[in-house]
């Protein structure tokens, strides 16, 4: 993670009733913390104009109620924030990380691509795994789809092409890898990730508040489990008494 | 209770109302009604909150019965209603008893627009998910199951709070002209500084046509290329609104509807005026459409503007149509009329002595207007 200053953002007009602050163009996780900064700093500022804060990968996009607010007393209050909160110093090297625990049974029915990426890879299947599960992955942003999160920080050793034709239907919980990319399937879906796992966890409930396991913004980390476990764990999902397992870790 | 049995759900009806806002960090979409506006209006000619759910049918071929006395309205697009086989005005507040069926088949031509809002009084009362009851197909989220309307569901209508009289139609100078050539004006941005001089001539310079590719996530359109300099038309995903423009790589843009994802990967020219977002919402495949340059200001001007004239609204009164009004006797003291409201017929008995200027008749326990006008022959 870089220190010291960094430039001051750019905010920019989306629309009559929403502004992005934009901190940069990469994907990049000294980047994606200010997003998370500034949308803490908006969030408890509380001056009732603001309707919803989206953070992405690299910016923060602020809608406001064109009633109670102007873009220009908006930009003004952005601006504001951004240089009293200091989001443009990058202090966030003692704030712990949350890292996030889901449980995956990797291979056979429930990752049926394991073996191909394996094959692709040139290593085994049981190297895929420990690769796979021995990475805590940033949850850059969630969209999408409900609760799809976008990973960063996969071993580029286990990369591997999307299927040439992707499947009809994905069950809910795939973990599949795309190019560089990893990621959870919230919902059965048609997708052409390979896929190499699953997790019994739930990414979207709609009667839970909120509605995800795990905040944009934190880590998760993949921990294989047997085909037993996991049905232990669907039994919990389904009696609601299941809670992801949550660590706190400085980064 | 009180229900509209799907009979046909047509190719696409589904519940909507204003959408769910305050999840998209969580990657949740808005969704809600793609023309906002037709909503809103439909609420208030029943006696609902601005906000209620109803139905949305897409093109045509939907069915539905009421299952108990309702009062209701349709907005949008005009897909020929009917009561009963018998055709009812758009805009207006109608009255069904248990047992009617409404349809709307098809868009009367080429201008009716693309979407209609079957509105009732008390709304549409499915569960809420995530505080609303919009249906986002892609997402299984709100309306019925999370899907679109089949055949035989019983779409439940929550209770009656405000009655409100039939007979009331929407000022026509507030009644959405859909359809001819649509003008969008636009806010510049975010992207905007991704487009040379070039680029921005062809974008407001251009007519194009809507394409038959689009569907409640987006409004595509095909015409003359739109290049970002130096083809850089992919980006590091941010956040979108509704009524942004993308411009993916093959140049040909694409507006953002209603159930639009909450990030995208392309370059956004800019966005939308609110309240010509309607229009774009309703333009049919074929129908053309131009942009043109509007300030933030102006446009967040006019949807405040919109905004206090639907919290002022004062609907038109409306007098049973001297066409549909038949007098069929008198004994005496009162007169006996029939009368058409909303498809159906109804007989009023209106006193001899207010042969002049108004009066009331109570139908189905409604009390309606009556301007009797002298020196018609009874």
């Amino acid at each position: 993670m870089t220190t010291g200053n960094q430039p001051a953002p750019r905010i920019l007009t989306c629309g009559e009733d929403a502004l992005v602050v934009e901190f940069g163009h990469a994907v990049d996780p000294a980047i994606n913390d200010r997003v998370y900064a500034l949308a803490e700093v908006v969030g408890s500022a509380n001056n009732g104009s603001v309707i919803e804060l989206v953070p992405t990968y690299r910016s923060l996009l602020v809608q406001y109620d064109i009633e109670q607010s102007t873009a220009a007393d908006m930009t003004t209050f952005l601006k504001d924030l951004i240089s009293t909160a200091d989001i443009t110093q990058d202090k966030n090297e003692n704030v712990p990380r949350q890292i996030y625990e889901l449980p995956v049974t990797y291979g056979g029915e429930h990752g049926e691509d394991l073996q191909d990426v394996a094959d692709h890879a040139g290593m085994s299947t049981d190297q895929v795994i420990a690769i796979h599960s021995g990475t805590e992955y940033r949850v850059f942003m969630l969209g999408f789809a409900p609760g799809f999160p976008y990973l960063g920080g996969m071993d580029e050793r286990i990369a591997t092409p999307r299927l040439a034709s992707p499947r009809v239907r994905v069950p809910a919980g795939s973990v599949g890898i795309a190019e560089t990319q990893t990621g959870v399937y919230p919902m059965a879906s048609p997708g052409g990730w390979r896929l190499i796992g699953n997790t019994p966890v739930s990414l979207f409930d709609p009667s839970l508040e909120p509605p995800v396991p795990f905040l944009p913004g934190s880590f998760i980390r993949f921990v294989p489990v047997s085909s037993e476990q996991a049905g232990e764990v669907v039994n919990q999902v389904a009696a609601g008494t299941y809670i992801v397992q949550m660590t706190e870790q400085n980064s | 209770m009180a229900a509209l049995r799907v009979i046909s759900p047509g190719p696409l009806s589904t519940v909507q109302d204003l959408g769910r806002p305050g999840y998209q960090r969580f990657g949740v979409s808005v969704s809600g009604a793609a023309d906002r506006y037709a909503l809103r209006l439909g609420n208030l000619l029943v006696g609902n909150d601005q906000r209620g759910a109803a139905i949305e049918v897409t093109i045509g071929g939907a069915e539905f019965e009421f299952t108990e006395d309702s009062i209701f309205a349709i907005t949008g697009a005009d897909l020929s209603p009917a009561l009963n086989r018998a055709s009812i005005p758009l805009w207006e507040t109608l009255n069904a008893v248990a047992g009617d069926h409404l349809s709307l088949p098809s868009p009367v031509g080429p201008d009716a627009g693309l979407r209609a809002y079957v509105i009732v009084s008390g709304g549409i009362d499915t569960p809420q998910a995530l505080g609303s009851r919009s249906t986002h197909v892609g997402a299984q989220l709100g309306g019925v199951d999370g899907r679109a309307l089949s055949l035989d569901d019983e779409v439940p209508i929550g209770p009656l709070t405000d009655p409100v009289t039939p007979g009331r139609r929407v000022p026509e100078d507030m009644i959405p002209r859909y359809g001819g050539e649509i003008v969008a004006r636009v806010v510049p941005g975010p992207q905007d500084d991704k487009f040379d001089q070039d680029a921005v001539n062809i974008f407001y310079g251009s007519t194009f046509t809507v394409s038959d590719k689009s569907d409640r996530m987006g409004c595509r359109l095909e015409g003359p290329e739109v290049p970002a300099t130096d083809a850089a038309h992919d980006i590091v995903s941010d956040g979108v609104v509704t009524g942004a423009i993308q411009i993916p790589g093959d140049g040909q843009p694409i507006i953002l509807l209603a159930d639009r994802q909450t990030t995208g990967g392309y370059v956004k020219i800019g966005v939308i005026a609110s309240v010509d977002l309607a229009l774009v919402a309703q333009a049919s495949p074929g129908a053309r459409l131009r942009f043109e340059q509007i300030t933030v200001e102006d446009a967040s001007e006019l949807a405040r503007d919109r905004m206090a004239a639907l919290r002022n609204m004062i609907f038109d009164t409306l007098d049973a149509r001297s066409g549909d009004t038949r007098s069929v006797g008198s004994d005496g003291e009162r007169w006996q009329y029939d009368i058409r409201i909303g498809g159906a017929n109804y007989q009023v008995d209106v006193d001899a002595d207010a042969l002049e200027g108004h009066s009331t008749a109570v139908v189905n326990g409604i009390e309606y207007n009556i301007q009797v006008v002298p020196g018609e022959s009874f």
